[in-house]
């Protein structure tokens, strides 16, 4: 299989004992010490390979990270002892929008780096807020569809960043102009700093090698830039202000690909960082305002012709007592752009509120050519979301990380969610994610399915 | 009830095959206890060491939760799963306000607090459960209605009128569905409930699921379909009522199980993976499975998607015509997924000769699935029923052909909700597991397979579920469903499940947000 459609994933088991969603709880008392145990007859085996971990012999709850809750136990025992319950740490993961079972699937994935697969139906709610009130299509009978999940054919999920002429320019001799420089990165994601805490050493240092690893350009501030190593520096995107373009030319010479934030003076230092180098595709990074849609006009017609806009960690507006999410933003942007006749020339990157898999397909439906990824890649290493500032008092210490095992934790998580996206792809029959940018016709959106099925029915 | 010569049909002539002699099985309610030692009820009655062993709880316990057989000197484990919990203080038999000793506490059953998610609470599996024991409507206090999910079926409601615009006796109620609408010359086939058990091959499920699911259908006078795994020999003395399953693997497919059947179903897509195909991983390709497949054991098999010779209806027919001819007295059904064109797709498979088609929404299925698909791909059921019913009114031909919903079918009420929505029945899966002793812990994929000796084909796990219980326990499931049914239908004042069909006046909505309190979770 060629590179570019393959991530070379390496089971790589936590440092930290994850926290699982169930404990058993076990009195202890009345047992009648029986030799036909239950816990020995464990079907997966949970209460002998987890023995370890049960450091107080004499708690009468044991958590149990593996543990599928078949009951076989609870079930089974001689005397009835057990019960099931839930473990508390898990229902206490997280905030509102990352949800603990999300966390805990990142935490999975980016263990095994394998698509999560369970039997016997879905088991959330109908629906629910943000990318939660959308569902994809799925090709049924008379469109072609290919066979790229099972390896026959490729799905392509590479895409390319940069500004995408309409058409070709010759000069007075009739020689072709020299083209736009592109980042071509295969998938459709750039990974981001962190949108809470501290990017500390390690941290990032982890981000540029699962970057390199995986040829994925990966966010860096431009006063962490020393972080990074010369072979590093292709994957590299400084994160720069508009004032601080000016004498970093040197630097800018040898990258690919440079962000600069939104402020004052951000179209004359995109000009100064062009002219110090014609090969470098450069991004303004946008916080998403809902006046998003005219700035990116605005910024399109300064020549910008890449820009990341950027929700808060939530996939939510910034500034506005009643903010929109990510996707009904995106629409927006999106079918602007297409109305001026320009989307074709632009690549949106999507970042904020990028927690899952199925986020990034339904985000680049909505109207991104690529997303940014940045909580997960944390969540990957066994963040629990806590909004802590990344100091002393991280419960995974994330900052002490081991650069190799968190980059390679971060490439799994990565190959997990390309094989989810070849999923979502594979199940449309499109063969490459390209073409699924704005795709809202293959998508159906919560509002437009019920009030078709069930607007006939009162209340 | 079936016996080995009726319901034959003649063969047409130049093909002759053998089928077995069938086997009948008694439509009786019987009760079938839980296979495990520990039955899990809502709430769990503790005795402390304060017990003098008086039996006054034995003696006043209606529902059997104390026991002292004969000879014993102390009363045995309280059979908590059978109580009905602290409400029981309302009534003059309640134990713990008797017990002389005050030995006796009842409060919720931790476990029952654990399992469940929003799709299949904790009631609605202690209340199939239930069902499946004893044959009956569930005790009070249970929510086995509906689930906590906040939309679909959950957020619809009956309009029950104050008074039954007519008075029905439940006896004349008809819950029968003719599975034959098209008047083509083949065999008029009708089904006594508006229900059949959905694709599981083998491999997915064990052999004695699959046999057991074969004589509930049996008693039934229903259908059971082998999923996508070949046709088990041991199925053949129920072959008029098994639905075997041509898929785009063409796992297990071969002349003679086409002959064998009264139905033939053409999978195209499945809900739980719309658009994918099956996959049976490795570690589930016994040899047994291997054997039955004509597969290599230990690898994992893909069923690719879609059928590689269909592109267009016309292809479709082809196929169709392909199963009429050489099975000249079998109905044909269509299972497809549930994309944006669900109503086009549904159209063209009347069009290719289809007797059924059947839609599968992506909140349900059985099987092993990623993620991300059973969650985000294609629209829930509960969308797709109105959809594809209207459009084939509007094409006129909505009285010639059946239209089945599948994928989230848990209960009596979503068998009617969704023939209120337009479906003629339902097919349903999860919820036969769940009888069975199904929690739902969604590892049926992984290594040895299920741990309730369900989702398995290991030999020691399976002999966790023997035939006659399993048969017993969807039989009984059946009966206490067919009673709600024709309770609402009562209610409702409408004297069939026909007559229900798209009748979406008899549904009201719920605001969730708002009635969200009654969610049972």
């Amino acid at each position: 299989m060629p590179e570019r459609y393959h991530i070379p994933t390496v089971p790589t088991p936590a440092q930290f004992r994850p926290i699982g969603k169930y404990a058993i709880v076990d009195w202890r008392e009345d047992c009648a010490r029986c030799r036909n145990c239950v816990k020995t007859a464990c079907v997966n085996d949970v209460w002998s390979s987890e023995r370890a971990y049960d450091r107080d012999p004499s708690s009468p709850v044991e958590p149990l990270y593996d543990c599928h809750a078949c009951l076989s136990c609870v079930q089974g025992c001689t005397k009835g002892l057990l019960s099931l319950s839930i473990n508390p740490e898990m229902l206490a993961l997280g905030d509102s929008y990352w949800r603990p079972e999300m966390i805990a699937t990142t935490w999975k994935q980016a263990e095994t780096g394998r698509i999560p697969v369970s039997g016997a139906g879905y088991r959330g709610p109908f629906s629910g807020p943000g990318f939660d009130s959308m569902w994809t299509d799925m090709s049924e009978i008379v469109r072609p569809t290919r066979d790229g999940i099972h390896g026959r054919e490729y799905i392509s999920t590479s895409v390319d960043i940069g500004a995408k002429p309409m058409r070709l320019r010759f000069g007075a001799n009739g020689e072709l102009e020299a083209a736009e420089p592109l980042v071509e990165v295969p998938l459709p994601l750039v990974l981001d700093i962190p949108p809470w805490g501290r990017d500390g050493e390690r941290l990032a240092r982890a981000r540029l090698e699962a970057a390199k690893r995986l040829g994925i350009p990966s966010t860096l501030r431009l006063e962490d830039i020393g972080l990074a190593q010369e072979d590093e520096l292709p994957f590299v995107t400084p994160l720069i202000e508009p004032q601080d373009v000016a004498g970093q030319e040197p630097l800018l010479e040898r990258l690919r690909m440079l962000e600069i934030e939104d402020a004052s003076g951000a179209l004359a230092s995109f000009e100064r960082a062009r002219t110090a180098n014609p090969d470098l595709v450069v991004a303004i990074r946008l916080p998403l305002r809902p006046d998003a849609a005219e700035r990116v006009l605005e910024l399109y017609s300064g020549g910008v012709k890449v820009i990341h806009l950027c929700a808060d960690a939530q996939g939510c507006e910034i500034g506005v007592a009643h903010p929109r999410f990510i996707k009904e933003v995106l629409r927006e942007v999106h079918t602007r752009l297409v109305q001026e006749g320009v989307r074709d020339e632009v690549t949106l990157i999507a970042g904020g509120g990028i927690a899952l898999a199925e986020h990034m397909a339904k985000a680049i439906i909505c109207g991104a050519d690529l997303v940014a990824v940045g909580a997960p890649l944390m969540v990957a290493l066994g963040c629990r979301v806590c909004g802590g500032d990344h100091d002393e008092s991280c419960p995974i210490a994330i900052q002490e990380v081991e650069v190799d095992y968190a980059a390679q934790r971060m490439v799994n998580l990565m190959g997990a969610w390309h094989s989810q996206l070849i999923e979502v792809l594979g199940a449309m029959g499109i063969r490459e994610v390209r073409r699924l940018r704005g795709e809202t016709g293959r998508a159906m959106f919560l509002e437009d399915l019920d009030r078709e099925a069930f607007g006939d029915i009162g209340y | 009830m079936t016996s080995a010569t009726e319901s034959r049909l003649p063969v047409s002539e130049g093909r002759r095959f053998y089928q077995m002699p069938q086997t009948a099985v008694e439509r009786e309610v019987r009760p079938t206890p839980d296979r495990y030692r520990n039955p899990i009820g809502r709430y769990k009655v503790r005795r402390s060491a304060d017990c003098r062993s008086c039996a006054v709880c034995v003696d006043i316990c209606p529902y059997g939760v104390h026991l002292k057989p004969a000879g014993y000197a102390l009363p045995l484990r309280p059979r908590d799963h059978l109580c009905i919990g602290p409400s029981c203080a309302e009534t003059d038999h309640y134990c713990v306000e008797h017990c002389p000793n005050k030995a006796l506490s009842v409060g919720r059953n931790p476990t029952a607090d654990a399992i469940g998610d929003p799709r299949w609470t904790s009631d609605l599996l202690i209340s199939t459960w239930q069902q499946a024991e004893t044959g009956r409507v569930p005790a009070d206090g249970l929510e086995y209605e509906r689930g906590a999910s906040g939309g679909g079926f959950d957020a619809l409601r009956f309009r029950f009128p104050e008074e039954p615009p007519v008075r029905v006796d439940p006896a004349e109620i008809n819950t029968c569905l003719d599975l034959n609408r098209r008047n083509d010359g083949r065999p008029e086939i009708s089904i006594d409930l508006p229900i059949y058990g959905g694709g599981m091959s083998f491999g997915s499920v064990s052999i004695h699921v699959m046999i057991a699911r074969a004589r509930a259908a049996v008693a039934w006078n229903t259908f059971t379909c082998t999923g996508e795994g070949g046709y088990p020999d041991r199925l053949q003395p129920y072959d008029d009522h098994v639905i075997t399953q041509v898929a785009t693997g063409l796992f297990g497919v071969r002349e003679d199980t086409i002959q064998r059947v009264r139905m033939v179903e053409f999978k195209y897509a499945q809900g739980a993976k719309p658009g994918l195909g099956g996959h049976l991983l490795g570690d589930k390709n016994t040899p047994d499975v291997a054997r039955m497949r004509q597969a290599v054991e230990g690898n994992a098999l893909f069923s690719p998607f879609p059928f590689h010779s269909v592109y267009s209806v016309e292809d479709h027919k082809k196929h169709i015509d392909w199963i009429k001819e050489i099975n000249p007295r079998a109905l044909v059904t269509v299972k497809v997924s549930t994309p944006t064109d669900v109503d086009m797709v549904a159209v063209g498979s009347y069009h290719a000769g289809a007797h059924i088609v059947h839609i599968d929404g992506s909140y349900g299925g059985t099987g092993a699935a990623p993620d991300i698909a059973k969650k985000n791909i294609a629209m829930p059921v509960e969308y797709a029923i109105p959809r594809v019913h209207r459009f084939l009114v509007e094409e006129g031909i909505r009285d010639e052909i059946v239209l089945m919903a599948s994928g989230g079918i848990r209960t009596a009420h979503d068998v009617l909700k969704a023939i209120a929505l337009g479906a003629d029945g339902v097919v349903v899966g999860t919820a036969e597991l769940v009888a069975l002793g199904c929690i739902r812990c969604g590892a049926c994929e992984s290594g040895r397979g299920c741990a309730r000796g369900i989702a398995t084909t290991d030999r020691e796990l399976t002999k966790q579920v023997e035939i006659d219980w399993a048969t017993q326990r969807l039989i009984n499931l059946f009966a206490a469903w067919r009673e709600q049914m024709v309770d609402v239908l009562c209610r409702l004042g409408v004297k069939s499940v026909r007559e229900l069909r798209g009748r979406t006046d008899c549904l009201r909505r719920v605001n969730w947000a708002e009635e969200g309190g009654d969610s049972g979770v």
